[in-house]
């Protein structure tokens, strides 16, 4: 049991003047959101209010699981989306939990930390009348020297075990030490506290001047991008950030290098970049899973990889154009599948006049390891024998609606509608590295080669350094709090004359003693019992 | 080394089982024994709850209040071999453990089965800890070790995974100290619910009711001892699981996936675990609070380490690839 700090009993509330009741209800209010009670309601609450966030898919997690959930219960999802179950941590009955928790936690740690401050500089109170009434104490200890002397060397003893002392003089000659220990637990529940406030105010800062965004990069000098929103496939800014605030930077994939187990997991992937900071000149580093690319503002995280397999596609009139194309994996080896769309195919170099009806795309697979057994997915995510499987489609592609579509597949409602039309047959064709694939028109699709591409996340959050300091404070006050115990001991010292029939005094002294824990402290009575023996004998 | 990983876990699980059978031995035997008469004399509880922390930090337990000597009955002679079974499960379990992270040449917690078994060795090796710094709670063996056994058990049966490398995400030295703090803090906490169950049943027991769950406390130490050694156990686990949970999985999370908090179902029931533990030790602190509500709450702590231990590897998917369950 912890023992609350007992503060001092309000004074006698002054005779009602004209009460005013809503002064009167504010105050209440107030006194009953820091209580402890409402604290571990409001404790009690937020836990309860987390557990939806674990049970339905969230958004800012896993958009895809979302949708997914909307094509499983069409029903009950709008409702879910309505009550925020798809956003629970961002919903505002989540913040206004915790929002309460830490106004209630302001209202009860301001009031306690001046408190502390007044106690830490107020001495030691003095000992009370009848010592014998505290739950530790010892009667008649008998000390030669005078009770001055006794008392000094009785406060110096304790003051060497870290106690704060205060010597007083009675009126007749009786002399008090008073001691008092323990003050860190205190000062570390309060540091844990207001810790907590320091953690939420940097997670609301980053939130707020924090932003993140995705970006497949496909390796090559020819691939590079430079730190801009259009550069990338999806990006958050937070509400304080304007895209012209973004730092200055550039990245290209130069190297990217996957080792992986015999069984097909991935053992190490590392990533090789050329980066040019402020217009700077190029540097090149490199970064891993667990070890990402530090920038002046931003950080890399190297999510993932795959491979672009590059087309190159010679159309009736012998123009050729070559396309890098990242096909995305769809299992842990790397089978992945993609799109080569070709809209400039087939423009009669004479006339310059494009018919979309001539537009070329192509759908389909990309397996890095074909297996010998001929089927459509990949044996090993490293390529030790790459193979496309293509469908060829001519027509339209839908490309100049203005509708931007997936760049990963064809655009379906082309195909339903006979405009982009199947001009390979139902069977994919197989392509092997360099092989060239004559379509029914003459036209020609090479496989030259692939190269990788790695999945890149690129954040900055400039509360980071303001958390992990307080994540760290908040754990160093949270231990000094749950090892420390609050104590008082005091000594009351007597000249020796006092004590009815005995012999005249020589000078010596009689010492009473009393030990209160103020908190739970099962120790306690060895201590007091070590603190007595020790001013039995007189010395340290 | 797999193969000789798991029969080692089966003898484990053998030697608990035995252990408590030896400890529902003694305890039916418990009368003429020693513990269960120190547990039930006031002064001897009295000086058991003198001692301080719970694992290294445990003093001597004083002796200089005078144990009178007792012939030692069948009981205390059951109780001891309980704690040698018990001792030599706890052995088997970390050879279990050991040879399972040389056949994977990693540390073994690259998955919830390897994971669940780092747990339950780091309760029962803190349990072990407790019985011999204070054998007067011995009686509490047979529901530590029938809380290991079901552990185990479930771990056998629902996650066992054949060995297997780690994927590079957990590739990383914060890895192993985010996960050995959270095992550590967990296996703590976990433990820390077998006082606590006992001690609501023995409260129930002083207070008079006779019924059947409380008719188990007439054996075992004082309430306000089991009360106490409930609160040193959480006391202890807190602040590692916070440094685990709260402090280097982000660390380590950061570094890997970019963000220090995602709220992915693990990490939001390891949140859930520690505000439900917080709220314990606020409910301890409040004196208008009664001990028996606020134990209550430790409990509801452990379920949520249940949930986080086996639930949510099994209903949820997240990125915490270790979560799978095979
Ligand atoms: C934001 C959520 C909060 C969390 C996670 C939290 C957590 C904790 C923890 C873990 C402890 C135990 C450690 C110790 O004994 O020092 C504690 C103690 C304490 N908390 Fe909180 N707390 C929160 C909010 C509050 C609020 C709102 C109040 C006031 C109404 C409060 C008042 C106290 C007090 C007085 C103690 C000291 C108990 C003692 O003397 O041991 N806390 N808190």
């Amino acid at each position: 049991m912890t023992v609350v700090e007992e503060r001092p009993a309000p004074p006698a509330s002054p005779p009602p003047r004209r009460t005013n009741r809503v002064w009167a209800l504010l105050r209440n209010s107030w006194r009953q959101l820091t209580s402890m009670r409402t604290a571990l309601v409001l404790l009690f609450l937020l836990a309860v209010a987390a557990i939806p966030g674990s049970v339905f898919p969230q958004r800012s997690v896993n958009a895809e699981r979302v949708t997914r959930y909307y094509q499983e219960h069409p029903d009950l999802a709008p409702v879910l989306e309505r009550l925020g179950g798809f956003e629970v941590y961002a919903s505002p009955w989540f913040a206004s939990i915790y929002l309460l928790l830490f106004t209630s936690l302001i209202g009860c740690v301001v009031p306690r930390l001046i408190d502390h401050v007044r106690a830490l500089r107020m001495a030691p109170p003095d000992a009370p009348k009848r010592m014998e009434r505290l739950p530790q104490h010892a009667e008649d200890l008998a000390r030669t020297g005078a009770p001055a002397e006794v008392a000094a060397g009785l406060a110096a003893d304790l003051r060497r075990r870290r106690f704060r002392t205060k010597v007083r003089e009675r009126e007749d000659g009786v002399w008090t030490v008073s001691a008092e220990k323990g003050f860190l637990k205190e000062t570390g529940n309060l540091l844990f506290h207001f810790s907590l406030l320091a953690v939420l105010i940097g997670v609301g800062f980053g939130h707020w001047y924090g932003w993140h965004a995705n970006r497949l990069l496909v390796g090559g000098a020819d691939q590079g991008f430079c730190n801009t929103l259009t550069q990338y496939d999806d990006s958050t800014l937070g509400p304080r950030v304007h895209a012209a605030d973004l730092p200055i930077f550039c990245l290209e994939l130069s190297d990217f290098d996957a080792t992986f187990q015999s069984t097909g997991q991935p053992k190490t992937f590392m990533a090789t970049v050329q980066v040019t900071q402020d217009n700077g000149p190029a540097e090149t580093r490199k970064f891993t899973v667990n070890d990402p690319l530090r920038l002046d503002d931003a950080n890399v995280y190297l999510l993932g990889h795959g491979y672009a397999p590059i087309l190159k596609f010679t159309d009736r009139h012998g123009v050729s154009q070559t396309k890098v194309v990242p096909f995305l994996p769809i299992d842990g080896m790397q089978t992945s599948e993609g799109v080569a769309q070709f809209p400039d195919a087939n423009i009669d170099p004479k006339t310059d006049k494009r018919d979309p009806a001539l537009q070329v795309g192509f759908e389909g697979r990309y397996l890095p390891t074909s297996p010998t057994d001929g089927s459509a997915t990949s044996a090993f995510p490293a390529e030790n024998n790459p193979m496309l499987y293509l469908t060829a489609y001519r027509g339209d592609l839908g490309l100049d609606v203005g509708t931007p579509g997936s760049v990963y597949s064809l655009d379906q409602g082309q195909i339903a509608s006979g405009e982009l039309k199947n001009v390979s047959g139902t069977r994919p064709h197989a392509l092997k590295l360099g092989d060239t694939w004559t379509l029914d028109d003459g036209t020609k699709l090479e496989f030259v080669g692939t190269r990788e591409f790695a999945t890149l996340s690129i954040r900055h959050d400039p509360a980071q350094g303001l958390l992990l300091v307080g994540a760290v404070l908040g754990l160093l006050g949270l231990m000094l709090s749950l090892a420390g115990h609050r104590r008082r001991v005091w000594f009351r010292v007597r000249p020796q004359a006092d004590l009815p029939g005995s012999p005249p005094a020589g000078g010596g002294s009689v010492v009473t003693a009393g030990g209160l824990p103020r908190t739970d402290y099962p120790g306690f009575p060895e201590e007091f019992k070590a603190l007595v023996k020790a001013a039995e004998e007189g010395k340290p | 080394m797999a193969e000789l990983s798991n029969q080692l876990m089966a003898a484990a699980v053998l030697a608990y089982l035995f252990a408590m059978v030896a400890y529902a031995g003694e305890y039916a035997f418990g009368k003429r024994s020693r513990v269960g008469r120190a547990a039930v004399r006031p002064v001897e509880a009295k000086q058991l709850v003198g001692a301080g922390g719970p694992v290294a930090a445990v003093p001597p337990v004083p002796d200089d209040v005078p144990v009178p000597p007792v012939k030692r009955g069948r009981g205390e002679l059951i109780g001891m071999i309980a704690v040698g079974i018990n001792v030599l499960a706890v052995l088997l379990h970390l050879g279990g453990l050991v040879t399972r992270g040389v056949a994977a040449d990693r540390m073994p917690w690259g998955n919830m089965y390897e994971y669940i078994l780092s747990t339950t060795f780091i309760a029962s090796a803190v349990w072990i800890g407790v019985v011999l710094a204070r054998p007067a709670v011995r009686h509490l063996g047979l529901f530590a070790s029938l809380a290991l056994v079901v552990m185990l058990g479930a771990a056998t049966m629902i996650a066992y995974t054949p060995v297997g490398p780690l994927v590079p995400a957990l590739n990383s030295y914060w890895f192993i100290i985010h996960v050995s703090t959270i095992i550590i803090g967990s296996g703590i906490f976990l433990i820390g619910a077998v006082p606590a169950v006992m001690f609501l049943i023995r409260n129930g027991y002083e207070e008079g009711k006779r019924k059947f769950p409380y008719t188990l406390g007439k054996h075992v130490p004082a309430a306000v001892t089991l009360e106490r050694l409930t609160f040193r156990l959480h006391a202890f686990a807190f602040p590692l699981f916070t440094f685990g949970a709260l402090i280097a999985g982000p660390i380590w999370a950061e570094a890997s996936w970019g963000r220090y908090w995602g709220w992915d179902p693990k990490e939001v029931w390891a949140f859930i675990s520690w505000v439900v533990y917080a709220g314990y030790l606020h409910a301890r602190a409040t004196p208008s609070v009664k001990r028996t509500v606020a134990t209550w709450i430790a409990l509801l702590g452990f379920l949520t380490m249940l949930m986080n231990l086996f639930g949510v590897n099994l209903f949820f998917e997240g990125l915490h690839s270790y979560a799978n369950a095979g």
